[in-house]
């Protein structure tokens, strides 16, 4: 017979995330990404303990989506920024989705390692998990990961690789999307052009050293924006290596960017569209139709407490298609 | 010429230890730094914590090398140096206590390794970005040529590729591309006539394996491909300048630890494959000592060793022929097939930009290789005589000792080095140091000046090694190297499918998927028994978190608490671990994660494992442990019992 490893209390990380308690982070993760049905269960009671109704508002912390190709120097720019972000007195939390696919069930989580921070400042925190079933698809837990670490820290960061699918999913757990390109990252101008990507929140633009390119690459950025309407995208070139630019003022756009945003109203539909995602997951088509089809359950969550978790609301799913079944 | 690879602790005890070597009729010096010198750290440095004097001595300023040099007459000697990262740092000492001695520069004879992409593909001690660090070997290598004529100002690598995996056809092409990069970047900073000297002053480091025969025509090979780069690439007229030369130490990869008497006949073999063809001769030959894979070998297991190149040399007749591979069918034979694949694999690295741009796509090769190699040994194909096969043995009278047949360097040292560097420091004039190292910061900034000169006056106005380091550090920035694994694709055979089952039924009744932290404390580069780990627990299907070389056992910690891994595997093999890993275990108590279960793995004898066991390590692995399916399984054992959750395997 299995014994079943002890479950951590969920209601207790929940309310120490909710104080602001940095040290519940790793356990909380641990039961978030745990598959068990006791876990899930305590997962659960954690979500409630840090949703807005329980919080009295939304999660403080600034959900930041950084993605973009491999290879342009985001694991560089995250180092700095974090430490531009400490320098402000900001906790940060990292969540970074590595990219080596799941062939053999396993993974190699190597990420970490290039983002550099002070091993001894606990209020620096990096999770590495392995991607979904493609190239910079989230983890099912990171949603839910995100949305409970924004309620200890001041900014919680997740780092996706990949252009085209991953921002968009990004974009459905961040507050704000940055994507990261690099001179001569051509391609992701096409993709922006053609409109396979959407337009990001902040324009990154690394190794700004690289003079001649880097200017370059600005103006068909910054043209390419103009064409598309966009012109209010904020684009940050940076530089990573000595002497590191560009930093603070790429910290002040993402702030910018939040301070312009209606968090609720962005995080709100979030939730909810992350509550009908996985009910569709669970339940599938079938469920679906129960609920009366895709506008229709739409529609009805529209019309719930603005304050449930995602938990909460799933439940309130589940409840409504037996109803009329 | 014949020489020993050798140094340990502090100056005055290596200084000891040359001379005695010189009185047995050694012909020159083989400096080995600890891997505070070759990394760039003082002995005083977090970092440097466990690693004073283990792998070789430490030298901390100009005070260090005079010393190590005492009554060296340094106009007649030819001095090796095993340095990378800091070359540059190490040979402006050498000058520096030379002048000391009364002797110019020019009148020096000797070798800085200084090549840094094989320690990004395999040794690990590099200290600076790519870029930044070829120039400083451009930099060197233009110095010399115009300053030290008679030094060698680089010695580009192979070896450290064959013990990283390679083929020898990877090692014949990437050593080649490696070459290549340097050569370009040197021809940036001296002017055209000068080429040709430069090109003649480039030596080799190279392998040789057990397979010998196949290795010689490896050498072969090589010369060719060197000959043709010299006279079409870069224009080389003089035919001396195009002759390949290098100098060797046999492989260390094929030594066992299981019966290491019998590394004794390997390591004779493999001098062979460096010997027998007049046309592709070593110049230099450094043989192991028999006792490698157990510990930092003895005085006496050296002297074995030399005895071994006295008796090649001046008893048989070795050297009285000339080529006798020569017209043989089946030597050219192969020397055709290799070079014809290694032309391929050049050709391959020159599209991906040359040897500096392709540093990924070749450290993941080797990996890959170096798995291959692993499962071929693991499955018998391969066979390793006293590991794999013909396993039984009678107890061995050579490790039978107190001492367990190693070398153990005395812990006071590091002690001893911290305090003497504080010393220098407050004994010296700080405005001198810190005027000459503002002047190194502002020559590392111009790329077009040479940093030889301002680093011979730093070395001269009494800067330590971790100061000339940092300088730069701030210039240049820190860089991690790739680790390889990520790319490395699992072959799937019935054994480990057997295993990730276990492994998937594990993570069933924990909730979530194994997660196994593989690090490596210290600042040992020797990563390639980490990645060979990471991989496989990969392969089995455990979520594995491979950070890379050198990280603090705060770092560790830290690492293991956030990415809440339900294990942590340890890999050291520089002789540290009795200072690493108790300091792991103190991190991961404050850190909260105790309960965490670590293994250990790396050249630990006995003695300190049956110590690390009662410190509260779950279990140590040596070479001798080979079988890495069975480690995994020792792996999911543990977790499963720690968790109380049954497996097939712990049940």
């Amino acid at each position: 017979m299995n014994r079943t490893p002890a479950v951590a209390d969920g209601q207790d990380l929940g309310r120490r995330l909710r104080e602001r308690d940095l040290t519940a982070a790793a356990a909380a993760l641990n039961l978030i990404e745990s598959r068990a049905q006791a876990a899930r269960d305590q997962a659960d009671e954690l979500l409630c303990e840090v949703s807005p109704a329980a919080l009295g508002a939304e999660a403080p912390g600034h959900v930041i989506g950084v993605t973009g190709p491999p290879g342009v120097g985001k694991s560089s720019l995250l180092s700095r920024l974090v430490a531009e972000w400490r320098h402000r007195g900001r906790t940060v939390a990292v969540l970074a989705v590595d990219p080596s696919s799941r062939r053999s069930g396993g993974s190699l989580l190597g990420d970490r390692a290039r983002i550099e921070a002070d091993p001894k400042d606990r209020s620096v925190f990096v999770r590495s998990t392995a991607a979904g079933d493609r190239l910079g698809g989230l983890a099912p837990a990171t949603r839910t990961a995100a949305a409970a670490l924004a309620a200890a820290f001041d900014v919680v960061v997740i780092e996706t690789v990949g252009v085209g699918q991953s921002e968009t999913e990004v974009a459905d757990v961040a507050d704000t999307v940055a994507v990261v390109l690099q001179p001569a990252s051509g391609d992701v101008l096409q993709f922006l052009k053609a409109g396979i990507m959407e337009v990001p929140d902040v324009l990154v633009l690394t190794k700004a050293d690289l003079q001649g390119p880097a200017r370059r690459a600005l103006a068909d950025l910054n043209a390419a924006m103009a064409a598309l309407g966009a012109s209010d995208t904020a684009i940050c070139p940076v530089s990573s290596i000595p002497p590191a630019a560009g930093i603070d003022r790429l910290a002040d756009a993402l702030d910018a960017h939040r301070a312009g945003l209606d968090v609720s109203e962005r995080r709100l539909g979030a939730r909810r569209r992350h509550a009908l995602d996985e009910f569709v997951a669970e339940h599938g088509r079938r469920g679906l139709r129960a609920l009366g089809g895709r506008l229709e359950a739409e529609r009805w969550l529209g019309r719930q407490d603005p304050g449930l978790d995602v938990p909460a609301l799933g439940r309130a799913l589940e409840a409504r298609a037996t109803e009329r079944r | 010429m014949m020489r020993t690879y050798a140094g340990h602790s502090d100056a005055k005890r290596s200084n000891e230890l040359y001379r005695r070597n010189l009185e047995k009729g050694q012909t020159g010096l083989s400096i080995a730094f600890d891997l505070p010198t070759q990394t760039g750290y003082d002995p005083d440095h977090e970092l440097a914590r466990g690693e004073v004097g283990k792998v070789g001595v430490s030298i901390a300023h100009e005070g260090d090398m005079a010393t190590l040099l005492d009554q060296i007459p340094l106009g007649q000697m030819n001095t090796s140096m095993t340095i990378n990262a800091t070359a540059a740092w190490l040979l402006a000492l050498y000058v520096v206590a030379a002048e000391k001695q009364g002797v110019a520069e020019q009148e020096l004879q000797g070798t800085t390794q200084n090549d840094i992409l094989k320690e990004y593909l395999s040794r690990g001690t590099y200290a600076f970005p790519p870029g930044p660090s070829m120039r400083l070997i451009a930099d060197t290598i233009a110095y010399a040529v115009q300053h030290i004529p008679k030094w060698n100002p680089i010695n580009i690598c192979s070896y450290h590729l064959q013990e990283a995996g390679a083929t020898p056809v990877q090692e014949i092409a990437f050593t080649m591309s490696n070459a290549i990069a340097v050569l370009d970047a040197v021809r940036q900073r001296v002017p055209d006539e000068l080429m040709g000297s430069v090109f003649g002053r480039i030596s080799f480091f190279v392998n040789a394996g057990v397979r010998f025969i196949e290795e010689h025509a490896k050498l072969r090979a090589m010369a060719i491909l060197w000959d043709e780069l010299g006279r079409d690439r870069y224009g080389v007229e003089d035919d001396k300048h195009r002759r390949l030369r290098y100098g060797v130490q046999v492989n260390s990869l094929g030594l066992t630890e299981a019966q290491p008497e019998n590394n004794v006949y390997r390591i004779a073999l493999e001098a062979l494959a460096v010997t027998l063809g007049r046309n592709a001769r070593a110049r230099a030959l450094q043989l192991p000592a028999w006792n490698e894979a157990l510990g930092l070998p003895r005085p006496w297991d050296q002297q074995w060793s030399l005895r071994l190149q006295q008796i090649l040399a001046y008893e048989t007749d070795l050297l009285e022929y000339p080529d006798i591979f020569e017209g043989s069918k089946v030597m050219d034979g192969l020397v055709a097939e290799l070079l014809e694949g290694a032309r391929e694999e050049m050709h391959r690295v020159a599209e991906l930009g040359g040897a500096v741009d392709a540093v990924d796509y070749m450290k993941a090769a080797l990996v890959e290789s170096h798995r291959k190699r692993w499962q071929r040994i693991e499955s018998g194909e391969q066979v390793a005589v006293g590991m794999n096969k013909f396993t039984s043995t009678e107890p061995s009278p050579l490790t039978a000792g107190a001492d367990g047949g190693i070398l153990v360097v005395d812990p006071e040292v590091e002690a001893e080095q911290r305090a003497a560097v504080e010393r220098w420091r407050a004994a010296r004039d700080q405005a001198a140091v810190d005027e000459a190292l503002e002047s190194l910061a502002r020559v590392a900034r111009d790329d077009g000046e040479n940093i030889m000169p301002a680093t011979i006056a730093a070395a001269r106005a009494g800067a330590t090694t971790g100061e000339w380091a940092q300088t730069l550090r701030e210039a240049f920035g820190e860089y991690r190297a790739p680790t390889g694994v990520g790319e490395a694709v699992a072959a799937p055979t019935e054994e480990l499918s057997e295993l990730r089952g276990e492994v998937e039924r594990l993570s069933e009744g924990l909730g979530r998927r194994l997660k196994f932290l593989v690090g490596k404390p210290g600042l040992d580069g020797h990563s390639n028994g980490a990645e060979q780990i990471a991989v496989r627990a990969r392969d089995a299907g455990m979520d594995v978190v491979y950070e890379g070389i050198r990280l603090t056992p705060t770092q560790i910690a830290t690492s293991a608490a956030q990415e809440g891994v339900h294990v942590i595997g340890l890999s050291i093999l520089s002789g540290s671990h009795r200072e690493l890993i108790p300091s792991v275990l103190d991190a991961l108590r404050e850190a909260g994660i105790e309960d965490v279960p670590v293994v250990v793995g790396g050249i630990i004898p006995e003695v300190d494992a049956d110590a690390l066991r009662e410190a509260g390590i779950a279990a140590v692995y040596t070479p001798k442990d080979w079988n890495l399916n069975g480690m995994m399984r020792d792996i999911v054992e543990l977790v499963a019992s720690r968790h109380g959750v049954e497996t097939a395997v712990g049940a």
